[in-house]
Formats: C-alpha cells, structure tokens, sequence
C-alpha cells in the first residue's frame, strides 16, 4: 500500500509538471501602456565611472546619448519598412557558418562589411557580405504583409528581440548610432556612485525585488498571468506604477538608472557593439526574464556569435553627438 | 560527566564518529547555505535564512563567498576521505591519531570561521583562521603522504598475494594511495600560490565566467587547473576507498592499481601544466583513460563478485538469479552504479558536446555553455557524495529492510535528479527558447525532488545517528568498543615489535 501510494504521489507530481505549460510563443498578453516614451534619449556625461565588479575607476572622456529604452518592436517593423523600401535590406535566404558547419535560414537580412579576422584559437571569421537581421520563424513579434511588416499590437511596446547581432547594428547604423560598447553599456547602467567601496550593483541600487525588474521567477505580472519563465514586459514598465491588467493588480519599483535608462537590468539581454580581437563573439549585458537575479549585476556580461538570435535579447542604441 | 567524555571520544578520536561529525557538518551547511539559491529563493526561504541568521550579502562579493564555500565542503569532504584512507590502509597508531586529530582541527576551524568570514561580515581575523584550518589541513596531507610511503618494508606483499605488487613486493595499491595524496597536496599549492596574489594581481572569478575569454591570465589558469584537478583526486580517492572496501583483488587489480597510479601522475600533470603549456588538454585527456579505466575494472569485479556471492549455493544460475544477486544489496551495487551513471551525466555529455561543438561553443550564448559546464560538475561531485554516504551508511551497519530502502532510494532518487539535470542543461539540443518551458519546468520539478528526498533521507539517517548517541548502550558504544579494540591490537603488536627492534638491538651491541 505504501509503495502505490509513494508512485501515485510521484506520478502526480511528474504529471502535474507535464502539463502542457503555455510557452513563451503561445502568449498574446495585453498590450500594457508604460507611459515611457520609448523614442527619448539620454545624455551621459563624460566622466570617470567604476567598472566591474571590483568598481575599478574608468574614465570615458566624451559625452554620448542613449536611448531610455530598448528599441521596441514598433520601431523595429518601422525600421524593416523604411530600410527595404530604400532596398538598403532585402528577404531571402542566408547563410550562416560556424566553422565546418554551414546553414541557411530564411528572413530579412542585409549587407555587413565583415571584421578582422586574427585566425586565433576558437574564433570565427564574420565575413563580408549578406547576413541574416531576423528569421521568418516562430516568436518573432512581427507580421508581415507582402514587404510591410506590422508589429503584433500586444508587443508593439515590448522590446524587439528574435534579432541577431547584424539586425542590431544594421537598425542603429540606419539612424546615425551605433550599438554601445561594454563601458558606455555599463557607465550607463550604473552611473558613478560609489556606496561603500564599490558601484551600484543594479540600475538602482544594491538590492533587487521581484519589483524591480523581470527576471526568472521574479513574479512579474506576465509570470502571474503565463507562468513561471514569463515573457518580456513591455519597455519601462519598473518605473513605479501600478499596473491593473485582467484583474491582476501589479505594482512596480521606480527602477530607472541614474541617468534615467529603464530595463537596463532584466527583460532581455541587450547586444553591445564591442568587436574584440582574437574572437567573434558579440558581447550582451543586462539579464533578461530568462536569467537569475545575480544574471542582472551590471558587470555581468554574454555572448554569442553574431547570427544568433533568440526571444531573451534585443539592444539599444548610443550616438556620439548629443542634441 | 563520564557518558560526555565516552561520547566526545567515541566522535572526536574514532573513525566512525569523525565521519559522522563531517557529514553531520557538511548535511548541516548544506541544509542552511542550500537555502540562498534555487527554488529556495523563489519561496522566499533565502530571505528568512538571511534575516534570521544576519547574514551580509553584498551583490559584489557573492563569487567570493561562493568559492569560500565551495572550500569549507571540499575541506570537510577530504577530512572524511582521510579518515576512511587511515582506517583502512595500514600505518602506525600514532600516525593515524596525528593525521586524524589535525585535519579535524584543520576542517573545523576552515568551516567555522571561512563562512563567518564570507557570509557575516569581513572579520579579517576570521579570514586568516579560515587560512591556518586550510594549512592544518595541508599539514595533514603532508603527514598522510608520509604514512603511506609505499617502500617500507613491514608493508610489502608477500608473493602470491592477491593484490597488485611489485616484483619486489611493494603494494600498488599503496602506491596509487600516496601518489593521490601527493599529487593533492601539489594540486592545493596552486590554488594556495594563485591565492596568494588575491587584490595583489588576481581578482575573485568563477572559472564558468571566464570560458569565452581568448586570454587568461596565468593565475586564472592555475585556478581553473586547480579546481578540476582537486575534483578529480577527490574521485580517485573514493575509488581506491570503495575498492578496499569491496576487497577489490585479482587479476583487474593487478592491472589497475599500475594504471590508475600512472593516470593520476599524467592528468595531474596536464591539469597544472595548462599555466604554460598550450597542449595541455591533450596530456588531460591522456591521464583521463588511465584514472577511468582502473574504474570500470573495479565496477567489472565488484558486480561480479556480488553475482557470485550471491549465486554461490545455486549451482547453474539463471540470469534473473544472477541479475537479483547483483541487485541484493543496493549499497555495494549502487556504489559502482553511481560509476557508470557519471559516464552518462558527465562523460556522455562531453562527448555529445563534441559532436555538436561548431554550434555549441562557436554560436550557443555563453550562459548556455555555462549551464552545462556548471551542471557537469556539480552533478561529479554529488555522485562522489553518493558513494560516501554508500560507504558510511554501511560503516554504521545499516541492515535488513532498512539498507535496502535506503540504498536503493539514494540511487533512484539521486540518478533521477542528476539525469533531470543533465537534460535541462543540455536542453538547447532539442528544444528552442520560447518551447522550452513545458521542458524546464518538470526537469526543475524532478531535479527538486531527487535533491529533496536525498536531503529527507540524510537527515533521517543522521537523526537516527544522534538518537542513538543518547542511548547508553547504542550503536556508537559498540562502533567505539570495537575500535578500541582493534586500536589496541594495534599498539600491542607495535609495541611487540618495537620490543623485539629493542632487543635484536641490545644483542647486537652485547656481541
């Protein structure tokens, strides 16, 4: 009797844990209005910062301006319209490699002049020519119709992911920016206080709540209504309001960085502009609904090849000169 | 006042008790620290443990209190690995009491005042505490190297014998003991060295972060062959314990005791070797098959002497009969199980990795390829706690129905957790990012369950260990009777001998 009980319980839990749990492709949440204006920048001011984990101080001797939000999906399909219609990116089918391994994928892509290629262990030549913004595949936020894309009207505020590196870069290029480096990304995120001997950890202080940013588990308003792995919120949406969305009532943390930057911690991995020598990756920073809380740290970084995408990373864009 | 000191005794000098101090201590800090991460943090536990507990987590300082940790267990798991190795390898009485006594010390002291020190504030004065108990501990490694010295002649083999030796009678076995306990304490010094340089050059990392970096600095290097090396020895010795303990001999001993001492000399040698040699995984992989294949033997012997014992007044068994004997008692089986199950969890996802290595390492984001590598040894050193807790649990003379319900749901239990593990870390294979979830959540359910019930069953197992310390008459009294006993046998038969070294020495000075 024992044993059958102990297999019902371990059935149960095994089954309860198969069901079939709505994944992130599934799920048309509300649209939810943030109130941040996804079109403003910020100024940072040239100046010394601290850097990394150990808050070493670094100077970054110019100004340069940065948008307060990651570029949404909205702005993306405006993009994409703009940019084939001047022909400047075309549809088609791109081919991609990692080292021996060649593939094509069907999408929207567009020229890039290639890197420097130092041949050092484990790095990959990015060469020139045409390569893959954003696949025709499941999870990207956007329709299209005939040569118009179109935003899905739930996602339009939410920041656009599902693109790859060159999608990135070819996006702040088209307008006269470019992608941050690691330093701006950071000097950004955490400004130049100092609280103790060190930086601040997070956007907006030392120590996160589930308020303050999407993270894995964090209990947003998305993971109470999808569940746990959740989904992006929209851009700006930890800025201290208080959300009432299909009977669920959310209240967040004003979670801005000090030069006013939201989501610059969770919600998605932002790709940076870096190109280090000695290797292909693209470096990320942020965390994203994907990642732990200590994922968030401001220090923390990822990468990835290039022509990787995935719903857990977008960008945004810096420019040298400020208006 | 008397029934304190019979016990303070029995768990403070006996081999028995100073094992179940460690794992009391190690079960202890895991029961609390495991509560700062995991599902843990989602309930909300983490934070009554900090607030109850005061402890001062500082954002900027977690990969140090990580690695303080991660010294505290390794610390307590090679005393308990010691007390084991002294039981069972001969040395002298005074030998074994020194080694013994020093590395409790050593642990006790690198346990308490390391986690005071990492997790309730920057006390540098614990910090220092926390570097003499690692040092006893060192000591103590340097006196156990000493002890087992393998070219003493009372500790020959005599000819014929059953155990792997040298024409000349030197025990191979002993040998691959003392070659493993050298090679660890030459293993500790690089991390000893690298650490040396902490805020002077050299900044607190975890190794999974610096995977992607085309240039490591050599004192990142020296950690990262540090680390996998110390895990590494760690398994090699509860594989040449768990071989005393199944009386592993014969023909297979004969060949892997020479083998797994060369294993242990290459693969420690390619893994601090990687500081300035660039070929340096190439010598790993040439120590790997060694240490492995010595292993596999043991896994061979001990499952066929199970069969055999177990079949032994059965004349032509069947093969079920043959396959209940080898499943009869789930300690000794599970012991080489937990072996072959590594070979799918670390082994086998290696191999996968390498087939698919263009898309994995070239394109996957890095915090994929950190879940594996992260998952895979995590898994190696939970496996390794497995067969401790086999051992002990058979040390403790756990019987009847009870050994196998506990056997058997430790192998379950942990295989289910460690197998869900191993899937959830190498998901990206067959699943994408936005379908994964239905994926994650019931390998996370399986891992929580596994890893639970294991935690349920220690403490069951340790409570019923501290209930019968109550008792006047209990299992302790007996464990410890014993081991008074064959201790005293020992001294005796030292003392015998020193009498007659005594004498043959008067006499040669009379002549």
């Amino acid at each position: 009797m024992r044993r059958i009980t102990l297999s019902l319980i371990f059935i149960t839990l095994i089954g309860t844990a198969c069901q079939s749990a709505p994944n992130i492709s599934a799920i048309t949440p509300p649209y939810v209005d943030t109130g941040v204006d996804p079109d403003s920048w910020s100024t940072v001011p040239a100046g010394e910062f601290p850097l990394g984990q150990e808050s070493h101080p670094t100077m970054i001797g110019y100004d340069f301006q940065i948008m307060v939000t990651d570029v949404t999906v909205s702005q993306y399909a405006e993009y994409l319209n703009s940019a084939l219609a001047s022909g400047d990116i075309n549809f088609g089918e791109f081919t991609e490699e990692a080292g021996e391994e060649i593939w094509s994928e069907e999408g929207v892509g567009g020229y890039y002049p290639g890197d420097p290629f130092q041949d050092a262990h484990h790095e990959e030549e990015v060469k020139a020519g045409d390569h893959l913004y954003v696949p025709f595949s499941e999870g990207v936020r956007l329709t299209r119709d005939g040569e118009i894309y179109t935003a899905i009207p739930e996602y339009a505020n939410h920041p656009m992911t599902m693109v790859t590196w060159f999608g990135a870069n070819a996006y702040c290029k088209f307008y006269g920016g470019r992608l941050p480096l690691e330093l701006e990304w950071e000097k950004a995120a955490r400004g130049t206080e100092i609280v103790g001997e060190d930086g601040l950890a997070f956007p907006w202080g030392e120590e996160i709540h589930g308020n303050n940013a999407n993270f894995y588990s964090s209990f947003d308003l998305f993971e109470k209504m999808f569940g746990k792995l959740g989904n992006t919120t929209p851009v700006g949406f930890y800025n201290g309001q208080t959300y009432s969305v299909d009977g669920h009532v959310y209240e967040t943390l004003d979670s801005a960085s000090p030069y006013g930057l939201y989501d610059m911690a969770g919600n998605d991995w932002q790709w940076l502009g870096d190109d280090y020598p000695d290797q292909h990756y693209r470096y990320m920073r942020g965390g994203s609904f994907y990642s732990y809380e200590v994922d968030l740290r401001v220090w923390k970084e990822n990468n990835a090849g290039p022509q990787f995408y995935s719903p857990q990373i977008g960008f945004r864009c810096v420019q040298n000169e400020v208006k | 006042m008397e029934a304190l000191k019979k016990r303070f005794v029995y768990l403070f000098t006996s081999t028995r008790g100073l094992a179940l101090v460690a794992i009391a201590a190690v079960a202890l800090v895991t029961a609390i620290w495991g509560t700062l991460s995991g599902p843990m943090v989602e309930w909300g536990v983490r934070d009554i443990t900090v607030k109850v507990l005061g402890m001062d987590l500082s954002q900027a300082d977690r990969e140090g209190r990580i690695i303080m940790l991660y010294h505290t267990i390794a610390m307590t798991i090679l005393a308990i690995e010691v007390y084991f190795i002294t039981d069972i390898v001969p040395m002298k009485r005074n030998e074994q009491v020194m080694i013994n006594g020093i590395i409790t010390i050593g642990y006790l002291t690198s346990l308490i005042f390391g986690l005071l020190f990492a997790y309730f504030g920057h006390n540098y004065a614990y910090h220092g505490l926390f570097l003499l108990g690692q040092s006893l501990v060192f000591f103590s490694g340097i006196l156990l190297a000493a002890a087992l010295w393998p070219w003493k002649k009372e500790y020959y083999l005599p000819e014929g014998s059953p155990y792997a030796r040298t024409k000349k009678g030197v025990d191979w076995e002993r040998v691959a003991f003392f070659t493993m306990a050298v090679a660890t304490l030459l293993s500790a010094t690089w991390g000893a060295v690298t650490g040396s340089f902490w805020a002077n050059g050299h900044e607190t990392f975890l190794a999974e972060d610096l995977i992607r970096h085309p240039i490591h600095t050599s004192l990142q290097k020296a950690i990262i062959g540090h680390l996998h090396i110390m895990l590494s020895l760690v398994g090699v010795a509860i594989t040449l314990i768990v071989g005393r303990w199944l009386d592993f001999k014969g023909k297979l001993h004969h060949w892997a005791m020479p083998i797994m001492t060369l294993g242990i000399i290459v693969l420690t040698a390619g893994a601090l070797s990687i500081v300035w040699v660039e070929w340096a995984h190439t010598i790993i992989y040439a120590g790997a098959v060694p240490v492995m294949l010595p292993a596999l033997f043991f896994v061979i012997y001990s499952w066929d002497k199970l069969i055999k014992e177990g079949t032994a007044d059965i004349e032509k068994p069947t093969f079920f009969q043959k396959l209940g004997a080898l499943l009869r008692d789930p300690l000794k089986f599970g012991t080489g199980w937990q072996m072959v199950f590594m070979n799918f969890n670390v082994s086998g996802v290696g191999i996968f990795m390498a087939v698919r290595l263009e898309q994995i390492f070239r394109v996957w984001p890095a915090r994929e390829e950190r879940i594996t590598l992260t998952g895979h040894w995590h898994i190696l050193a939970a496996l390794i706690a497995t067969i401790i807790l086999f051992y002990f649990a058979d040390l403790s003379g756990l019987k009847g129905k009870v050994r196998k319900w506990f056997g058997w749901t430790l192998i379950i239990t942990s295989d289910i957790a460690f197998g869900s593990a191993t899937i959830f870390s190498m998901k990206r294979l067959f699943v994408d990012e936005f379908s994964q979830q239905p994926l994650v959540n019931t390998t996370m359910l399986l891992i929580d369950f596994g890893l639970g019930i294991i935690l349920v069953l220690a403490a069951l197992f340790l409570g019923w260990r501290l209930y019968d310390l109550f008792l006047k008459n209990g299992r302790w009294s007996d464990e410890y009777k014993n081991e008074m006993k064959v201790n005293a046998e020992a001294e005796l038969e030292q003392q015998k001998q020193k009498m007659e070294e005594l004498k043959a020495t008067l006499e040669e000075i009379s002549k």
